[in-house]
């Protein structure tokens, strides 16, 4: 690695070059977007969970005021929607896959499916004209309850004869059975990961256009991964090739994982837009992104923790039910598999690990990756079941994970549960963690609290997970149809700046700053000369996108091997004019100087020189300077980190205020420590919002109860602390920038310290568990029922 | 939301006028509710009425009592030092509903006159026995409001001020839902003499009202701890995924509680 | 139709609208004032908010024609060229947006609040913040920003 040479390298508080646009207004989102002879489109949707589709007419609206055209799925006949990954059931079978139509096919599966299309002038219109269809339904009943889906009954997918969509498991099954039966005591639980519904501010949309006189689709949506988007729409929706199809992600408000997925609206308008001739702009209302977006989490597990006389872990036996919904997302299948049960270590050394994962359909919005996917729900069962051990075995909170963990010197590891660990050190991240959430006074703040009638609790959270999925050809061996690679490109200019263009795609993270500092700390020069360019299929070569806390551990990695490449090559211009060997030229600060000499070349006049190659090594170089790298992690990244949450809670009414929030995280180098306490606090409140406030609920006829704001409950300014925030970090040791992500660390680490912090509160009145969210009626009821059992 | 007519009016009686000559004409204060129903496409008016331009109903005025215009926004009387001096609960409460954008174009008389069961002024309106005036009489609080949504108001009816009496002591306090931030309870307790009058919003299973109970218990003593043996029936109590009725029931005497502590 | 006139960023704008039309409709498509974001349908998230002559407003809850002859101030309007007002800049130092869509809500929102209550605690700001929601920043840094811009104006 270079030193750092100039103010915007590697470490630095760079401010956002991408701020400006946005605080003036000239983001440039999906919904600004405006394509001449624009039409509108608006999805008429399922009012029922669950039933079939005897009729639809649409004669009236069609025949309505500036209807353009009305489609179903008896008129859109293409290929379903993918899923991504293949997972296989424990008996060797692979999972079950039913199709998943853009708009139903005489059967609808959840509130919100997508029915009808209506195209019209204007989205009014359109709306109208959608109350003029005439269906007529047979509404079967709601398959609502995991257990008794996987039991049988009415089956959301007939033709695959069982809810169930796949028996899956992972660990040495016999030999934590043996070890649970020779254990000195074992804790059990029963966990509910609450359901989430994503709500990034930006509702999803799209603008679909066909070129007739180039037969090209150009579709503006709001993506994560737009070469993922386009990949899956043209190879296996619309079978239209690649070279004919450019996906643009523009500026994207936020995603937080929904906008990984294919969905229907941007397959429909896409498809549309050749039968209409014209544009065709969809953008989600709220109410739809209630219940259309992929929802997060819905697990419910039984766990058994085994231990010997001295709180040591000898075995961990997991059972979850995780619900897919109606329909198999992008890649709902690995969320509870490769992304949960790998992770059932945790930091600590627990010999053996058995976990067993069945998925299963139910008449709900699907549910795919959101913000931690699959770790938080490992992070909260595994701090859940050792807060629980510790009270149980009566050794303290901090004792019991101290004893147990991963030791610095042991890396890497490997763990029963098919990972292994290259770094970390989580006794010091918890060290850390304690001093600076001051933890030796809160005895001192408990009595306070006390003091004015208010229970206060303190609870921790020491977690691992897992960033950047790879290498690709271990991926695919476990079933994933896709490459887990980046790419980057880096383009020099003949006059010294540079334009970068990356998979990565950043709605919200920062790449225009972040993935530059790379560039001005490899290349020398300053970010002002530096260009960012993402989300464009039609610019940039190939990208697997953003999620996962992928984006710098492989993305940042493609883009520095990438300068690796244009330093070689410069570095053999350098040499050329210099008239030096390519050994002797050393390149810093922007400079390639004859090592021991005073002759130098800046960068600029290499690229010049690269550019107007009048003097150049023609017999060993291309002219130009303009370098590709494709960058396949060896390993996955595993940030970890302690959080520590103290709430005091008013047992009159049950309301839980968060009084104090103290993140330690170890996330390997880096890059601009602005920008990762800001995705540290993000997450956090997401993780504060899991565990206080947010979840998804149904009645038993598969009605969201929580449609909009009125009812879903979004962490707002009042409902959070400032938040303490550290790093202590290892470095990854496979990638060259030292990083492990941190995109997701804050979601996957606090909920279990809330909830942990809330029963440690209400311990001393019997209450010892409590499900997410902890609303303030849930907590109120749990205190009522602790009083009446004493 | 279905198009309609719209109509600017300046005073009052060019506002009925044109109401009465509606088909289904309904009238628009601040339109903080109304333009969400109808966006929502819950309601289809033909004609809707904007009396953001009668001046003559922004009026606060502070005399024997609090006399608010039916236009007076939350914003404008919890800013208002006259109202904060004179009533301060009713300060408090206005500065307490919906957000600030909400509270800088909502108005008392679009929230009496909706009724919302989970409104907070309807609470102060029956605790404090206000006067509603229309363009037609006056009408007391306990007259006022008839159910969830319903009010005694007449077809074309138009309020034109609510006048509160000056209670000895007062408070507000509001629970709110934690995703609407509505009021799951609000309960405002007044003291008259010796009068206690207290409103309960938010709970009710129809709409705002008053719980006799802690009326009687804090006749004889107006302090927290006379509410202490005092409980309330969850029977008529609302009951949904934010609130049980017994949780209601509960946080009402909490609430109740608290109010009379912080009375003023 | 109705024509609507009504002062935008200082300058006098009319359209011909249909009376259903929302001023955020009107900003958008009829202005192409596009850095007004529509984030619900239940008028909570505040990514529309602008003003209205002078106080804070969600467009998204307003009619065009209920503008009509009003000053309204849109984030487009905040800045003087490439100087950004007080409260942009200091969004900026403090990385108090992420995503950006929340942003020009946000930012108009806390212009509202400092105008008014350029003293205000981090209590009152983050209780003023109660419709403005923003999933990315947790907020922390939205504070932040508002408490620099606060002091910078000179509260």
């Amino acid at each position: 690695m270079p030193d750092g040479v100039i103010g915007t390298g590697i470490g630095a508080v760079v401010k956002r070059v991408e701020d400006f646009r946005f605080l003036t207004g000239n983001g440039n989102y999906t919904d600004d977007i405006n394509r001449p002879g624009q039409t509108y489109a608006y999805m008429l949707r399922s009012p029922h969970a669950h039933a079939t589709i005897n009729s639809i007419d649409t004669a009236v609206a069609e025949a309505a005021p500036g209807v353009v055209a009305v489609f179903t799925g008896d008129d859109m006949q293409v290929g379903g929607l993918p899923c991504g990954w293949q997972i296989h059931s424990e008996d060797g079978s692979p999972m079950h896959e039913p199709p998943h139509p853009s708009l139903a096919q005489g059967k609808v599966r959840h509130v919100g499916d997508q029915v009808a299309v209506v195209i019209a002038e204007t989205l009014e219109q359109a709306k109208t004209a959608a109350t003029l269809i005439n269906i007529d339904y047979g509404i079967l009943p709601a398959v609502m309850d995991m257990k008794a889906a996987e039991a049988g009954g009415t089956l959301v997918h007939e033709e695959i004869e069982t809810n169930k969509c796949y028996d899956w498991g992972i660990g040495d099954k016999s030999a934590v059975d043996e070890a649970l039966a020779s254990s000195a005591h074992i804790t059990e639980i029963d966990i509910v990961n609450n359901r989430l519904i994503p709500n990034a501010m930006e509702p999803r949309a799209a603008v679909a256009e066909f070129n007739k006189a180039t037969s090209e689709y150009t579709v503006y949506t709001t993506s994560q991964n737009p070469h993922v988007i386009r990949l899956l729409m043209g190879a296996f929706v619309l079978s239209v090739p690649e070279h004919k199809l450019r996906i643009i992600a523009p500026d994207v408000g936020g995603g937080f994982g929904s906008k990984i997925f294919l969905y229907a609206e941007e397959t429909i308008i896409t498809w549309a837009s050749t039968k209409v001739g014209r544009p065709i702009k969809w953008t989600a209302e709220r109410s739809e992104s209630f219940m259309t977006d992929a929802h997060g989490r819905d697990h419910v597990t039984h766990a058994k923790l085994g231990m010997d006389e001295n709180g040591i872990f000898t075995a961990l036996k997991v059972e979850t039910y995780a619900n897919m919904g109606a329909y198999l997302s992008t890649f709902a299948t690995s969320v509870p598999t490769y992304l949960y049960a790998t992770l059932l270590a945790g930091v600590y050394k627990t010999p053996v690990i058995y976990a067993n994962v069945k998925a299963i359909f139910t008449n709900t919005v699907p549910v795919d990756a959101y913000r931690g996917a699959g770790r938080p729900e490992a992070s909260y069962l595994l701090e859940r079941i050792v807060d629980r051990a510790a009270r149980e075995m009566g050794i303290e909170q901090v004792d019991i994970r101290q004893r147990n963990m991963i030791s610095a010197d042991a890396f890497p590891y490997q763990t029963p549960v098919a990972l292994e660990y290259d770094s970390g050190d989580y006794q010091a991240t918890l060290a850390s963690a304690m001093k600076l959430a001051e933890t030796s006074g809160f005895d001192l703040r408990k009595k306070e609290s006390q003091a004015r009638g208010k229970k206060r609790g303190i609870g921790y959270s020491t977690y691992i997970e897992a960033c950047g999925i790879a290498p690709s050809a271990v991926a695919g061996a476990l079933g994933a149809r896709a490459g887990l690679y980046e790419s980057a490109e880096v383009r020099v200019h003949p006059t010294g700046s540079v334009t970068v263009f990356t998979g990565s795609h950043s709605h919200g993270q920062g790449h225009e700053t972040t993935f530059a500092q790379i560039v001005s700390e490899q290349l020398g020069i300053p970010i002002e000369n530096i260009e960012i360019n993402h989300g464009d299929t039609g610019n940039v070569q190939f990208g697997m996108g953003t999620y996962g806390s992928r984006s710098l551990a492989v993305g940042g990695e493609a883009l520095l091997r990438a300068t690796n490449k244009i330093i070689d090559k410069a570095s053999k211009i350098a040499a050329h004019c210099l008239e030096a060997a390519v050994d002797d030229i050393e390149f810093k600060e922007g400079n390639f100087t004859v090592s021991g000499t005073d002759k130098s070349m800046a960068f600029g006049e290499v690229a010049l020189t690269a550019y107007v190659p009048h003097n150049f090594p023609h017999d060993e170089l291309e002219p130009g300077l303009d370098e590709t790298a494709f960058y396949d992690p060896a390993n996955f990244t595993f940030p970890g980190g302690c959080h520590i949450c103290e709430v005091e809670i008013d047992p009159e009414t049950g309301v839980t205020e968060v009084k104090n929030f103290t993140a330690v995280d170890d996330i390997g180098r880096v890059i601009n420590p602005m920008i990762v306490e800001g995705q540290v606090h993000g997450g956090v409140a997401q993780g504060i919002g899991q565990a206080l406030l947010e979840g998804c609920s149904y009645d038993s006829d598969g009605q969201l109860l929580t449609g909009s704001y009125m009812d879903y409950t979004m962490p707002r300014a009042d409902n959070v602390p400032n938040f303490k925030v550290g790093t202590q970090s290892t470095l990854c040791t496979h990638n060259t920038l030292g990083v492990k992500g941190v995109g997701e660390v804050g979601a996957i680490g606090s909920p279990p310290a809330v909830i942990n912090a809330i029963v440690d509160a209400l311990s001393d009145m019997g209450v010892t568990d409590i499900s997410m969210p902890a609303t303030p009626s849930k907590v109120w009821q749990s205190i009522q029922s602790a009083k009446a059992s004493s | 939301m279905h198009d309609f007519n719209y109509h600017k009016t300046s005073n009052i009686e060019e506002a009925v006028k044109v109401h009465m000559g509606a088909e289904d004409g309904t009238y628009m204060a601040g339109g903080q509710t109304l333009l969400p129903t109808l966006k929502q496409r819950l309601a289809a008016p033909t004609d809707i009425i904007d009396i953001a331009g009668v001046t003559e109903l922004n009026t606060i005025t502070v005399s024997d009592d609090v006399s608010l215009g039916s236009m007076a926004t939350h914003a404008s009387v919890a800013n208002s030092s006259e109202v904060s001096s004179a009533i301060p609960a009713l300060a408090t409460l206005a500065a307490g509903i919906g957000d600030p954008q909400v509270r800088n174009r909502g108005t008392i008389g679009g929230s009496v006159a909706n009724n919302d069961p989970a409104a907070d002024y309807p609470a102060a309106c029956l605790a404090l026995n206000a006067t509603i005036t229309t363009n037609r009489r006056k009408i007391v609080a306990d007259d006022f409001f008839t159910g969830m949504f319903e009010t005694a108001l007449e077809e074309n009816e138009l309020i034109t001020s609510v006048s509160f009496p000056k209670p000895d002591k007062a408070a507000y306090m509001k629970f709110p839902n934690p995703a609407s931030r509505y009021a799951i309870v609000g309960v405002f307790v007044a003291l008259f003499g010796t009068d206690v009058r207290v409103a309960v919003t938010g709970a009710g299973d129809n709409g705002v009202f008053r719980p006799t109970e802690i009326e009687n218990s804090l006749s004889s003593s107006f302090t927290a701890s006379a509410l202490d043996d005092t409980t309330i029936s969850p029977d008529d109590l609302l009951s949904d995924i934010h609130a049980q009725s017994d949780y209601r029931a509960s946080l009402i005497i909490t609430m109740a509680k608290r109010a009379v502590a912080a009375a003023s | 139709m109705p024509t609507v006139t009504m002062r935008v960023n200082g300058k006098t704008v009319s359209g011909e609208v249909e009376a259903r039309t929302l001023l955020v409709q009107f900003l958008r498509e009829h202005l192409r004032l596009t850095g007004t974001h529509v984030g619900c349908d239940t008028s909570q998230c505040g990514a529309c908010v602008v003003h209205v002559d002078g106080n804070s407003a969600k467009s998204c809850t307003m009619l065009a024609v209920q503008a009509i002859d009003a000053d309204i101030t849109t984030i487009e309007g905040l800045a003087d060229g490439e100087t950004l007002h007080p409260m942009q800049e200091a969004f900026r130092n403090n990385h108090g947006l992420q995503c950006g869509f929340c942003t020009p809500g946000m930012v108009m929102s806390a212009v509202d609040l400092v105008n008014k209550n350029p003293t205000a605690s981090e209590t009152e700001i983050r209780e003023w913040l109660e419709g403005n929601i923003c999933r990315c920043t947790g907020y922390h840094n939205i504070v932040k920003s508002i408490q620099e811009a606060a002091e910078n104006v000179g509260g």
